[in-house]
């Protein structure tokens, strides 16, 4: 039989962007240890729901760690206390029976709070909008036998690639700043040839659009590197700086 | 200017000022280090770094390179400080591999500040000062660095307060160091381990040449042994 945990849930409950948020707490019982953390919430809102109370807005879409999309912060780390998962690959065998879990949303001046858990992350994409893509032209089909870069480096680009843009990193860091995920953008190109032609231009405008929306300036503390739950490494933060410093020396 | 605008133009400057100070400190400690083995040779350091002009220019650099230090500190944390917003979280927890130094720079930063004032009163007031306004403020004369030293160092609570400063300064250099080098850009997945490794050691190093003058007196050893 399923091992089944009784809970304390302290969840931010926030009406709207301007709201006054205030924690609630809930009890709920008989959870079972195999299900994911998002099935527990789910739980909570059918709960919520029967009670005629409204239920906890959060966001979430793939479930299985590639969208990205499960912004919580929950007792005091993003995307919970197991590392290198997403909130929706978080398992309630993580937690102890009468246990109390407190659940709050990203917090971070450039990620506006929409409702309860659910942030606005769109600062992201318009990271991305600034510079994070290579322009495509068309041309002949290279040759399906070229290697034009060595496997450790396109190790390096994919490791780089694996950043599904969260944003833990920023709601992790002191400084509410996006430098991992900026780095992370930059480097997965920056490290391709197709990508390197447009290095230094990219370089200069995601950063440029990271400072105009308000995220902090990196002190190099490594949160964001401890919370990704991709592992992306701080290593490619020094790959962004170094992209950025040689472009504007170049102007 | 984006030396001011973009976030990595302020880490750029943050780092090269950091950089600078370290620099400067390693020349003093190692000036310093003399005094314990031969007070005359010391003294001719301090005569050397009176009221010349090549000193003056070098004290000058270096005043301006703690104000842009310090000034940028401020400049960096405030916005920081709105970056992060005004609500905090609830629970916080530490995450494993992030030092305690790295998210209170600039307390330490103060706290080594706050010491480098009194310091300025302890030497340069009765030392440089007295050279170039010719009002006397101290008990020897102005280049008599060693007697200085003594005297200040003689009284074991001047000890530990400067003990209690460099140990501020280990920590915001442990940080700083490989900080720096991250925030220029030299830095890789293989070198990240090897550089904060780096900074550990030339830290230290700083901290133990400092210390070795006020232990050195503090064990009574200045008085002839
Ligand atoms: C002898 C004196 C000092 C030395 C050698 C020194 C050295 C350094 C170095 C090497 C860094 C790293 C820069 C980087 O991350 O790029 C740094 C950062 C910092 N320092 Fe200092 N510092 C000194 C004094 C001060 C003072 C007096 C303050 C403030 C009142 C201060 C505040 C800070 C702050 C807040 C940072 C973090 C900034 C950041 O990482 O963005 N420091 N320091
Ligand atoms: S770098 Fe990591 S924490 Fe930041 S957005 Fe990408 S996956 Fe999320
Ligand atoms: S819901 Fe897609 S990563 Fe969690």
């Amino acid at each position: 039989m399923d091992k089944t945990i009784n809970l304390t849930l302290k969840v931010w409950r926030q009406a709207g962007p301007k709201a006054k948020g205030k924690f609630e707490t809930y009890k709920i019982d008989n959870v079972s240890t195999d299900s994911s953390f998002l099935e527990m919430m789910d739980v909570l809102n059918e709960q919520l729901v029967a009670e005629r109370k409204e239920p906890v807005a959060f966001d979430h879409d793939c479930r299985e760690g590639i969208c990205g999309m499960c912004s919580m912060y929950i007792n005091g780390h993003p995307h919970g206390p197991d590392g290198e998962i997403t909130t929706c690959q978080l398992h309630m065998r993580n937690f102890n029976d009468g246990q109390t879990i407190t659940i709050e949303p990203w917090r971070s001046a450039a990620f506006p709070i929409i409702k309860d858990l659910m942030v606005d992350r769109g600062a992201y994409d318009k990271i991305i909008q600034a510079g994070g893509y290579v322009n495509v032209n068309t041309g002949g089909v290279p040759d399906g036998n070229a290697i034009p870069i060595g496997k450790d480096i396109a190790d390096e680009a994919m490791d780089a690639a694996s950043c599904i843009g969260c944003g833990a990193c920023a709601a992790a860091c002191k400084n509410g700043s996006a430098m991992l995920f900026v780095a992370a953008k930059v480097s997965q190109l920056a490290l391709l040839p197709q990508g390197k032609v447009e290095g230094a231009h990219r370089a200069k405008a995601m950063v440029a659009k990271m400072d105009e929306l308000g995220f902090g300036n990196c002190t190099n503390t490594g949160a964001c590197e401890a919370e990704c739950p991709k592992n992306v490494s701080i290593s490619h933060i020094a790959r962004l700086n170094r992209e950025f410093l040689v472009a504007k020396f170049q102007d | 200017m984006w030396l001011i605008d973009s976030s990595i133009g302020r880490k750029l400057v943050m780092s090269i000022t950091g950089t600078f100070l370290v620099l400067f400190l390693l020349f003093h400690s190692i000036m310093n280090l003399v005094v314990i083995i031969s007070p005359e040779g010391y003294n001719a350091i301090c005569e050397f770094l009176g009221a010349n002009w090549y000193a003056l220019v070098a004290t000058s650099i270096l005043a301006s390179g703690f104000v842009i230090h310090i000034l940028y500190a401020l400049y960096l944390t405030f916005q920081n400080m709105r970056a992060r917003g005004a609500e905090r979280y609830a629970v916080k927890n530490n995450q494993k591999g992030v030092s305690w130094s790295s998210q209170n720079m600039l307390v330490l930063g103060a706290i080594v500040l706050g010491f480098l004032v009194l310091h300025m009163y302890n030497f340069w007031f009765k030392m440089q000062f007295v050279e170039l306004t010719g009002i006397h403020t101290g008990d020897f004369h102005p280049a008599d660095g060693a007697a200085y030293v003594q005297q200040l160092f003689s009284n074991w609570v001047y000890c530990v307060v400067y003990i209690v400063w460099l140990a501020a300064l280990w920590l915001h250099l442990t940080h700083g160091i490989w900080s720096a080098l991250q925030s220029l850009g030299l830095n890789n997945k293989t070198w990240l381990p090897r550089v904060k490794v780096i900074a550990n050691v030339i830290s230290t190093i700083v901290v133990l040449m400092f210390m070795a003058v006020p232990v050195y007196y503090l064990l009574g050893c200045g008085s002839g042994c």
